[in-house]
């Protein structure tokens, strides 16, 4: 069957990404089996009893563990997956760094969920956005398809030797990960050719070539080199990025960027948007364009490495650009993907103007109606008027707070 | 129908109204038709009045938030008319489709209902008499069918015989056929 033959399917974007998992079928998964986790890892242990992977199952007592157990595996000498949301991704914090810093190809499914308190097990980006420094490859899927695609992508680009970083991908919890949408997967002799044979470098296992992996470095020692090799990685990651997402084009069809602009060649004002609030962006740029509005939107596929150059071509000559944050960083001047965005237009010599949006926050719901309003303080700003230096909150009980 | 078609379900916890949702989602699917579903997820309690959400198009839909303007009413119990304003939102020519035993008049009559088109459908009472289980969601695709002729009845047929087949006996898959059936026949409008 070729690649693109393969019939549409209606899952929930869980199944979506299980099924990219089953068809990787990874070496070994380490995951813990228990809220916060979602049920990525539910079908996954379905098909390892099912009989239908060959990978080792190892259900852990904690995320911590969870990704200590992933660490341990690809130093070994595995392909390595796991998934995580939530309070989960927060408890796997300090191994996150861990898995960075030795260069760990491994791919980890993350579901956007809020953290706590109050408790709370809806969508927003604070998990990973609060992950954004740990030194994996951040690419953020805006429906099932793209989850699926990505979990896939990933593989390559982690295993990638310019590269060797991990990557997680990520979907939007519940609007995504628990909603029935159109699938159209590969054939699984197509995912296995397209991922090809894992090689592992430096294995722990290969006891004719002994190494030693984590040990103590010490002041004189190389940490700091060590981190600037990270750096380069991720450096060298975009071009790994691309490439792999081209091939992914010439196999499926499906193109994705760094940066997806939407109706942007000549928008005066745009939002720049991550996961699964860009189609609704889409929908309501289309109506003000009917207006004669010119509206566009910058959809965020890559947040980590960072793509300044993408963001200077595609909003440089905007008046106006509104970033949509689906998290907060508490006393700096908006959130994560806004300070950075604003920061990477800093140095044109004529920039826009940068205004912090806050929705979303807990699974809050975002209807056009609300992106209609983030659009209407882009047009204020646009006709000269001052904007109030706090952030502006989409779907807020204003009145409440 | 035509267009973007816009359902929102409500229910209780256990009457299946998430799964009615999503079979509705893979009813367009069969049909060639774009699709959407999903629950306004909380906690899953049984009983505990729950709402979901299913949209079918003949465009890609690229919205992803629950339906404020739903084009269908879809009420699997009764007893939260008096709990939830389920029309809440929906435009006055919108369809609401309740399972109860009392014919659309009485129904609104007992209930002060204005405006919007009303359907009853004894769902509770059929599912009982057919599948044995006082589990509405079948039926009341069988009359949302009816109504909006969104899909064949035949076609319905044969997806709940593949895919109830799938996962239960047959008699529990023909009682469901003969639900679905049943209540697309019996199904009342004003």
């Amino acid at each position: 069957m070729a690649a693109t033959d393969t019939p549409i399917l209606a899952v929930t974007g869980n199944e979506a990404v299980a099924e990219a998992m089953r068809q990787i079928d990874p070496d070994v998964v380490a995951a813990y089996p228990i809220t916060p986790q979602t049920e990525v890892v539910q079908i996954y242990a379905q098909f390892v009893a099912d009989g239908k992977v060959t990978t080792e199952f190892i259900t852990v007592e904690s995320e911590h563990s969870a990704m200590s157990a992933v660490v341990g595996s690809a130093a070994a000498g595995a392909r390595t997956m796991t998934a995580t949301s939530s309070q989960g991704f927060a408890l796997m914090w300090e191994m996150l760094y861990i898995a960075a810093s030795y260069r760990l190809p491994i791919v980890m499914t993350t579901v956007n969920r809020a953290l706590s308190g109050p408790i709370n097990i809806h969508c927003d980006h604070s998990d990973t956005m609060g992950g954004r420094d740990t030194g994996w490859i951040q690419l953020y899927g805006e429906d099932h398809q793209e989850a699926y695609d990505d979990t896939i992508m990933g593989i390559r680009i982690a295993e990638h030797l310019d590269v060797r970083t991990p990557v997680m991908s990520m979907l939007d919890g519940y609007v995504i990960s628990g909603a029935i949408g159109p699938l159209q997967m590969l054939p699984d002799e197509a995912v296995k050719e397209f991922i090809g044979p894992f090689k592992a470098i430096n294995p722990l296992l290969d006891s004719e070539h002994p190494v030693t992996v984590g040990p103590f470095d010490g002041l004189h020692g190389w940490y700091f080199e060590h981190k600037a090799t990270q750096q380069r990685a991720m450096d060298r990651s975009f071009a790994v990025i691309e490439q792999v997402s081209e091939e992914f084009a010439e196999l499926t069809g499906r193109k994705y960027e760094l940066l997806s602009p939407y109706r942007m060649d000549d928008a005066e004002m745009a939002l720049v948007v991550i996961g699964s609030t860009c189609g609704t962006t889409r929908t309501v740029v289309d109506q003000l364009r009917k207006k004669g509005v010119k509206a566009g939107m910058v959809k965020v596929h890559v947040f980590r490495p960072f793509p300044v150059q993408a963001f200077i071509d595609l909003l440089g000559s905007c008046s106006v650009v509104g970033v949509m944050d689906r998290a907060d960083s508490f006393g700096a001047q908006g959130g994560p993907l806004f300070l950075e965005v604003r920061s990477a237009l800093y140095d044109l010599p004529k920039r826009p103007q940068i205004v912090p949006i806050i929705y979303g926050l807990g699974g809050r719901d975002i209807f056009p109606d609300n992106i209609h309003e983030a659009f209407a303080v882009l047009q204020k700003a646009a006709a000269g008027e001052t904007l109030p230096v706090e952030r502006t909150y989409l779907n807020l009980r204003k009145d409440r707070v | 129908m035509q267009g973007l078609v816009e359902i929102r379900w409500h229910g209780r916890g256990g009457q299946g109204a998430v799964t009615a949702a999503k079979m509705t989602a893979e009813l367009a699917l069969g049909q060639g038709k774009h699709f959407q579903a999903f629950p306004e997820y909380g906690p899953e309690r049984s009983g505990a009045p729950i709402v979901a959400f299913t949209r079918v198009s003949d465009e890609p839909i690229q919205v992803y938030a629950g339906i404020e303007h739903p084009d269908i009413v879809v009420v699997l119990d009764p007893s939260l008319l008096s709990v939830v304003d389920v029309t809440a939102g929906s435009p006055d020519d919108a369809i609401v489709l309740i399972n109860s035993d009392l014919p659309p008049a009485e129904l609104r009559a007992k209930y002060h209902m204005k405006g919007r088109k009303l359907y009853t459908i004894a769902a509770t009472k059929i599912a009982v008499e057919t599948i044995g289980r006082a589990i509405p969601n079948t039926p009341m695709v069988g009359a949302l069918t009816r109504i909006t002729q969104l899909f064949p009845l035949e076609e319905i047929v044969a997806f709940v015989r593949a895919d109830f087949g799938k996962k239960f006996p047959p008699k529990v898959v023909e009682g469901n056929v003969n639900a679905l059936t049943r209540s697309y026949e019996e199904v009342q409008g004003e």
